[in-house]
Order: C-alpha cells, then structure tokens, then sequence
C-alpha cells in the first residue's frame, strides 16, 4: 500500500489489498472510494464535489476480475466495462456486456468499473437497468464486517445508497441464466450518451420468466413487475409458438406503466415513457424471436 | 517557450497545388504539442474568475476580505482596479472587463484572484462574498425591443431594412414558412488560457490562443492604460477556435493580475467555465415568403430575421449583415424585403461562428426551396439550378458578381455523384447506434440536397489589410506574419506559397506575434490564405525581383536573362548558374502591406457593393430515421464547393470533412441549451457533439477550381462553406424520410416524435 502521498493536502491512498482498503476506509471523516474515477473526477473537475482523502481500490487483487462458479457470476467490483464487452461474459451475461458497450468513449471503457457504476447510484447508470433484471447482490465489507444486500435495496433514490462509512463494495453477484438477453439504450447520439432511457428485457428458461429491468426513468432500479407477470405465462418456454402483437403491445404498455420519469435537460418524461415503451416491444420481439428459434 | 517552426525541404517539399503534411500533426497526434494550457514559467501564479451566478442584477457590494487573507493569496481585484478603459469589445467597446453594478448574463466576471496554487484560487474565489439583488432576466429575444434597455447602448445591437428592386412584386406561386436555429458552441478542445509576464519597464507580454493578435492588443493596451507597443501579445498553441477566440476572455484578466502582482500569471478555464467564457453562434428566428413564377423562377423574397446576440454586442453587427445580405441564398432575386435585427437579451453573449450568420439563413432559405418546389410540383434541384447565381448577377444588395460563382457546377455535381450509401444491417450503424435500438425495419431513409454561400473577408468598407515579410538569407526564407494559426493550416500553405514564388528549400515562420510585425487582421472569414497568403506572396514575389537585380547588377546581364528555379539561379543565354545560398550571403528582405479590392458600406436599404468575394457550396444528405424514436443515423454526405484553386488538397478535404461535422452537429444535436438566461449543460457530457459513429464519410464530388481574380493563386478561402449547406442539406433529408415540416434545428427526437407542439 501506498499510503499517504499528498497532493494539495489531500491524501491518497493506493490500496493494495483488501485489507489495506478496509484499513484505509476506517477512520473519520471516511475517505472518498475512486476506482476508475470517470464519475468522480467530473464531479471534482466541475467542482461540485470537494475532495477529502482518497482510497484508491482499482488495485485491489480482491476486487479485480470475475469467475463462475455454477450458475453464479461473481464480478469483482473493479471489473471494467471493457473487460465486461470482450470477453467471456458477452456470452455468460449477454444484456450486461451490451450495457457494457454504451457507457462512454473506449477510453472510459477501459477505467471505469462495475462497482464504481453502482456506488455512483445514477438513475442513468447503464449497468443498474441489468443489474435489476439480474436480480443482482452486491457483497459489501468493512474492516468489522461483511454483509450482501440487493442492488434495488442498495440503491435507495438519486445518487443514494446504503453504503455505510468505512464499507466498500467488494463484488456482484449476478446468476448465468438460459435465454436470451436484451438491453437496448436511448440517447441523442449514437455512442458515447449518457441514456436517456433504457431497458433489458432477460429470459429465464430454468425459471419460464421474463424480467425487465428499467433506466433513467426512475430515481432507483426498476422493475417492470406487472409486465413481467403479464408476459411471462404467455410464453410458449419449450419453444414454438410466440404470443401475438396484442398481447407484446399490452407487455409494453405495461412496462411504460411502471416508468417514472422526470424532465430534464436530456428529456421530456413523455418522451422517456415514450421510448420505454418502444424499446420493450422492440426487445420483446427480439427475445422471442430466439426464444422460438432454439 | 516559444519557438519556430522550421520545415527543411528535401527537395520533394510540397508547392502549390500538392498536399502539404501540418508540421503540427504528429505532435497533435501524439500529445507533446504545447497548448496554451501548457504554458509554464517559474514564478507564476494561479489566476482565476469569479462569476455571476445570475443572468441579471445588480450589485449591491463585494466584500473580498476573507479572499485576500486566504494563504497564498496575491491579488484580488474588481471593476474599480481596471487601470484603463473599463470596457471591451470587437465592433463596439460594451462589454465590462469586470462587470461593476450590475450583471447582464450569467457566468459574467466580477472579480478575479491570483495565488500561488490552484486550490487556494478556489478558496479565495469562494471566500468573495457578493451582494447581488437579483432581476428577472430579459430573455425573449422577439419582444425584447419594446422592453426596458438592459444596456446604456439599448436593446437593439443593429437592424437592417433591406429592400431591393421593386416592392409591389407578387408571384403566382408563395410559400411561407418561421424556422429557428438553435444556440451552438464551437466547441473547440482546448479551453481559453494563457500567461501575462510583466516586465521591468512596466509593459507585459501575453501568451494567448486567439484568432487576431492586434485587435486584441488594442483592446488589452485601452483596458490596461497601455500604449500598444507596452502591450505584447504572443501567440500561443490554439485548441481549436471557429470564432469563439474572436473575443477577449481572459486577456485584460491575466495582465491586470501581472502588473498588480508583479509575477507571470497563468490562467486556464474549466470546460464549464469556458461555455460561459465566449461567444455563441447566434440563435435565429426566421420567417419567409418566396414568390415565384409558375415555371419557379424567384420573382421576391421576404424575410424577417431575429437574432440573438445575448448580452454584449461581441460581432452581432457585423452577422446581422451577412445574415441579411445572403437571406435569400444564392439565387437570381430581383425583388427583396429582408428585416434583419440583431438584439440585445440577458441570454449568454454571441458572436462569431465558422459560417457567421450565413448558417442561419441557409437552413431557411433552403427550406423555403424546398417547400417552393413541391408548391410547384417541380424537382428541388432542377429549381435550385434554374434560379442559380451567374457571374453578372446582382445579389440582394445590388451588388454585381465581378469574380468567379460557379453555383450551377456546384449543384450539379453533387447532385449527379453517385451514392455508396447501403443499407446497414450492423445494429452500430442505424439510428441508435451502440443502443441497439433500431433494426432495420424500422428505418426509412431520406435524401436532399441543399446549397449555400457566404462572402469571403470582412465586409461594409472595413479597410482589411495583411502584413507580412519575407527574409532570404543564405537560401532560406524566414517569414514573418501575425497570422493566427488555429488549425485552419496557414503554416503549411505559407511554406507551399514560398516555395512556389522562391524556389528555396527551408523555410521558416516565425512565431506570430504583435513586436515583430504589424496586423495579419483575423483568422476568420475564410480571409487568411487569401490575405495573409497574399502578402506572403507579394512579399517573396519582391524578394525574388530585388535578388535578381541585384545578382544582374553585380554580373553585369540583364534581369530578364535570370531565372530563379529550384534553389538555383541561371541566366537564359548560359553561362550563368548561381546557387541560391551563395547568392544569399546577404540578406534580401521586403515586407508588404496586402489589401484585398475596397468594398463599401451598405446604405439605409441595404444596398452597396459591401462584399470581396464570395464561396458557394452543396452538400447532399442521406439519413436513416427511426421514426418511432426520432432517432437519427446520418449515412453519407456528399459535397461539392467553389475553391477558387486547391492549394494543399490534403487540408482542403480536412477543411470540408471538419466544417460538415459541425454542420451535422448543429442539425441533429448540438445545442447550447438556455432557460431564464442559464446554460443547463455546460459540459461536454451533455453538450453533445458528433462522434465517429454520427459522422458519416463525406464523398467529395467536386473540388470546383475556377481562378478567382486577386487572390493568391486563385484561392479562395475554404473554412466556412462546409458548415453552412451541410446543416440545411441533414435537416431536409429528415423531411424527405418523414414528411415533416421540422422548422427547427437541431432536429430533436421528440420534433419527430411528436410533431406537434414538441416539447
């Protein structure tokens, strides 16, 4: 560990260990946790965040890389988005490396992190809307103590979360599922935009659902519940048949139902639960359209 | 820090009319040019600038008593400690250095720090404490006339009633239409920076990136109480301009810090300050009516034109009148009414922007086009070709087109070039892109065209002049021009220009700067190939005149037995073969005065041979629509342009590519967007501007090469003619793919979405 180093009076603190980071984070007032940074430093650079001590986690050996263990995924927290779109989980969780692929330039790809994504708790975070759909746990830890909690309870409103001072987030489990992955991304270019709104729509053949994670139309995760509910027994799971244009249309109605969107200077809420809806009949189409092929 | 810039020939060294590589390229490329955020000096301080958080109020007071105790903290200075004349400007002198009692746009200077360490800047900046009472914002630009004067100079910045030929004309045939344009940011890379070093006898050298060295070192030397030749400015490396370094940001800022502080100081703005640190281009609204016969011929154009110029008249006088002049587009209009207003709001200050006011007017006029021709049944191009410009014809303003205005070659050409444009199946390269929101069945696609031109230097009897020099001295030339190299790729053609008159193998440009050389005038309105290659050329050209004299003299022929070629001397009757260094051991040196044909001001009507030159140009569009999402994927871009001559077809293609990018950006997302007077995303997160995957290949038709006369070699000026048709040519390619009026640019996915009434 690299402890100390000053920089304008702020300390820095290259952890490299998980120990060491935990260590680092256990004092008062806590130290702000950068992993890639891409959120944190425009923060800084805007300056509408002033900087306190930092404990630098990207490092971590704890915390970088991910593996399988049966039907579980477990991704370190400082897996980047460009280790998430090439590679192996392209194919293990097809709608998070598609999520993957629209965060930032491929510069930003290359530093920023999963668990920086969450911990950052933006309504447009592009990993949240999967992460949702994936039912995703997140494993925190303390220099005193573990403990898991779900993303949607993680993330409790804008830019909130329930991390406590001195926790940091130390992976995320996410299940390997049997069926086809779709996440689909509004914005007003055609890369590098932060969303303004977003879906996955994820098929589970082990559990004949579908589920239906939702983005910047809300102030935390979101599920589409009742459009889950509604599709999910309409499904012909042993292939064949695929339910008709009335019912994906009333699907769709539904997941636009659940959306709570705002205005903003990237959006008018009409046209965000407009988008919504488009975006779940097109992704429906889409997952069915494999469902029945295989 | 600064330096020369030194290309050794090698003997294949690119002249006129081949492509000449930049000698900053690969250091742009791979980071180690120096910018004038690099700038560094041993002794210097940190500056920086507080800022309104208002757009309108008045100040009550401003306590810096906490900000001066603050450790390391030099200097804090306000409006009374501008030593000399308080305010700037390029046209007219209304813009406070630091404003005084009140307030006219939000992020307006109001005081300014210097300290030894960028955080204790910030602490200081935060420890001001400022008395605002605040005032509700003027910011309809379209009733701004008839509300109370929010500036001494009033609410109207300039207006022009244009009327030509008769007024009682009417066509068979009238189509109407109101069109707006949106705010846009050059968006240039590098923010505004630079260092002021004061020196001993009390005059101060300013390290700046800018666009017109002299202009801004009269303004500098007024607000500072300075005789000009006190005030030195050096330029430093530019990232980027397109207009936005037309206007003093920093500059007085940094020397009033130096002369109090006695140290160099060093200042850099944040991306978000610098979207409140300079110019715009100028939101417009626009309403038209074409008259025309049945056959299309245009008969009458009527116009109303409002621009907003925020708060600070910056250039607004002077777009206004391009906005006016070239309202109708280029085409045979005997009879106009153009009403062409440029106002004053408490929305951010604009000013220039590569296009200046022509891009406005060309995305209406060419709407307006487009809607005559279907109000005709007739085909877009064909009316664009029956109306089009011919040498002899007299624009709107009464003047006749004495130089060269190929504008049937250029529509024709871009017309006739094939596509290559297929329909996409990779989900990155439909509307949507990384997104994958779009599959191919949910794409229709469009395509038109759509022509524009602008004038070429400043305009209205401004006595417009270049000087350079040209040093020969053991066969290699060293040049010196203040000529403002913001990428437009003087620094090239200068050198293919010597070359081409001289015949030498090196040549050096010195680093421009205000001591060394008088006004190259500014690096804008596609002026300085023209202006500053001029003088270059006259400069070399009496070089070479005096060198052969004088080699004639000494030997005894006649001047007109020498021929200066490829670094040797040679006389025609033999004999006689000198090589060019040696012939050099002294020095020949001449300097020039370059001026380009007068012009004349407009009268009360708008009517006056006003303008030097002008460049036409085409662009067609292809563009995939998602109809369903507004989302747009622009597929090709094909161009065809007036260049007068190619002089360094590499930067011709580089000039073109790069203007129809800002074009593309301004037609479907750049937009500075302003509520109650306040930018709401200044930032380059959500001010958007094209990546790759939004930036289709531009196909070149036709590099349309018709010598204009007085210009070097022919050249006319490139820059801006891409940036002006291409913005037209997207927007009415995403009429032709949704049949929608889309009065509005940048065309946004709720305009496709919900026609009506968008929101």
């Amino acid at each position: 560990m690299l402890n100390g180093r000053q920089h304008g009076g702020v300390s820095v603190t290259i952890a490299t260990s998980l120990e060491d980071a935990c260590a680092a984070l256990a004092v008062e007032p806590c130290p702000l946790v950068l992993s890639g940074g891409t959120d944190l430093m425009v923060e800084v650079n805007r300056g509408s965040r002033r900087v306190g001590d930092i404990v630098v986690v990207n490092r971590v050996p704890e915390l970088v890389g991910w593996r399988r263990k049966g039907d579980q995924l477990r991704l370190g927290a400082a897996v980047t988005f460009a280790e998430i779109c090439g590679s192996e989980l392209e194919s293990l969780v097809p709608a998070l490396a598609q999520a993957a692929r629209t965060v930032g330039s491929p510069q930003i790809r290359n530093v920023a992190t999963l668990g920086g994504n969450i911990a950052t708790a933006s309504p447009a975070g592009d990993s949240i809307p999967v992460l949702a759909a994936l039912d995703a746990v997140l494993e925190l830890r303390s220099a005193e103590a573990t403990r898991e909690v779900s993303l949607r309870d993680f993330i409790t409103g804008v830019k909130q979360t329930c991390l406590l001072p001195g926790e940091l987030i130390e992976a995320v489990r996410v299940p390997v599922l049997d069926g086809p992955q779709e996440f689909c991304k509004v914005g007003t270019r055609n890369a590098m935009v932060i969303s303004v709104a977003s879906l996955a729509i994820l098929a589970n053949r082990g559990s004949r659902r579908i589920t239906v994670g939702l983005g910047s139309v809300s102030p935390a995760p979101l599920r589409a519940s009742d459009a889950e509910d509604h599709i999910s027994p309409h499904i012909n799971w042993d292939g064949g048949a695929i339910p008709d244009e009335a019912t994906i249309a009333h699907f769709a109605r539904l997941v636009a139902g659940a959306a709570n969107p705002i205005d903003d200077h990237r959006s008018s809420a009409l046209y965000r639960t407009h988008a919504i809806r488009v975006l779940a009949r097109r992704a429906l189409s889409r997952v069915l359209g494999r469902l029945s092929a295989t | 820090m600064t330096g020369t810039r030194v290309a050794r020939r090698t003997g294949t060294a690119p002249r006129i009319g081949e492509s000449a590589r930049r000698p900053d390229g690969v250091p742009k490329a791979t980071g180690s040019f120096s910018f004038s955020s690099d700038l560094r000096h041993d002794r210097m301080l940190w500056g920086g600038t507080l800022r309104s958080p208002h757009p309108s109020a008045r100040i009550r007071s401003v306590q810096i008593g906490e900000a001066v105790a603050v450790t390391g903290v030099h200097a804090v200075l306000l409006s009374d400690d501008v030593p000399g004349q308080k305010v700037f400007g390029l046209e007219h002198r209304d813009q406070p250095v630091l404003a005084g009692d009140v307030v006219r746009y939000e992020g307006e200077p109001i005081a300014i720090v210097a300290a030894d360490h960028p955080e204790a800047v910030r602490t200081a900046l935060r420890a001001i404490v400022v008395d605002y009472e605040v005032l509700t914002p003027v910011v309809d630009p379209m009733t701004v006339e008839e509300t109370e004067s929010i500036h001494p100079d009033g609410n109207l910045i300039r207006r022009i009633h244009l009327r030509h030929g008769s007024q009682d004309v009417v066509g068979d045939v009238q189509v109407e239409g109101t069109y707006e344009v949106a705010m846009q940011d050059q968006a240039f890379l590098g923010p505004e920076s630079g260092m002021a070093v004061p020196a001993d006898d009390g005059s101060i050298d300013l390290y700046v990136a800018t666009q017109w060295l002299h202009s801004d070192r009269d303004q500098v030397a007024d607000c500072m109480g300075l005789d000009p030749e006190k005030v030195r400015l050096t330029l430093a490396g530019v990232g980027g301009a397109f207009g936005a370094r037309e206007d003093l940001s920093l500059h007085v800022h940094l020397c009033m810090l130096a002369q109090h502080t006695g140290r160099p100081v060093k200042m850099v703005y944040s991306r978000e300050e610098s979207f409140h640190g300079h110019v715009h281009r100028h939101p417009a609204q626009m309403w038209y009516r074409h008259h025309a016969d049945r056959d299309g011929t245009l008969v009458r154009v009527e116009a109303r034109l409002i621009l907003d110029g925020g708060a600070y008249a910056s250039s607004s006088s002077a777009v206004i009148a391009n906005a006016t002049c070239f309202a109708a587009g280029p085409y045979r209009v005997p009879s106009a009414e153009i009403n062409g207003a440029a106002v004053r709001t408490n929305n951010p200050p604009c000013g220039a922007m590569r296009g200046f006011g022509a891009v406005q007017t060309c995305f209406a006029h060419e709407a307006q086009m487009d809607r005559l021709a279907k109000a005709l049944g007739m085909d877009p191009v064909e009316l664009r070709l029956h109306n089009a410009l011919v040498p002899g014809d007299k624009l709107l303003t009464g003047q006749t087109i004495t130089g060269t205005a190929p504008v049937a070659e250029v529509i024709r050409t871009c017309a006739e070039h094939p596509s290559a444009a297929a329909i996409a199946t990779d989900p990155l390269e439909l509307p949507g892109g990384t997104g994958r929101t779009a599959d191919p069945g949910h794409v229709v696609r469009g395509e038109a065209l759509a022509l524009g031109f602008k004038n070429l230097m400043f305009s209205e009897g401004f006595d417009d002049s270049s000087e350079a020099s040209c040093r020969l001295l053991d066969g290699v030339a060293t040049i010196t021009s203040a000529c403002a190299e913001v990428g437009q790729g003087f620094v090239t053609v200068v050198q293919q220009i010597v070359r081409e008159v001289l015949g030498v193998d090196e040549v050096v440009l010195l680093q421009a700067s205000t001591a060394d050389v008088g006004s190259a005038g500014s690096t804008s309105a596609s002026r300085q190939t023209w202006m500053s290659g001029g003088a270059v050329q006259e400069a070399c050209g009496q070089v070479r005149v005096q060198l052969l004299e004088r080699l004639a003299t000494q030997c005894g022929v006649d001047t007109d037995d020498l021929v200066l070629a490829d670094g040797q001397i040679v006389s025609l009757s033999g004999g006689l073969e000198v090589d060019l260094a040696v012939a050099t051991e002294e020095p020949v040196e001449a300097s020039v005065v370059f001026r380009h044909a007068p012009t004349w001001p407009l009268d009360e009507h708008g009517q006056g041979s006003a303008h030097v030159a002008f460049a036409f140009s085409a662009h067609r569009a292809i563009v995939d629509v998602d109809t369903e999402l507004g989302l747009v994927k622009v597929v090709e871009l094909t161009t065809s342009q007036d260049v007068g001559r190619v002089l360094n077809p590499m930067q011709v293609v580089g000039q073109l590519e790069g203007g129809a990018a800002q074009g593309v950006g301004l037609a479907v997302m750049e937009e500075v967007l302003v509520t109650d007077g306040r930018i709401r995303n200044a930032s380059f997160t959500d001010y958007l501007v094209p990546t790759a995957l939004d930036m289709p290949p531009v196909e070149i038709a036709a590099l349309i090469e018709q010598a204009e006369p007085g210009a070097p070699f022919g050249a006319k000026g490139i820059g801006e003619a891409p940036a002006i048709s291409s913005t037209a040519a997207v927007a009415a390619a995403i009429r032709n793919a949704t049949g929608l009026n889309l009065p509005r640019v940048p065309v946004r996915p709720v305009d496709i979405v919900f026609p009506e009434g968008a929101t």
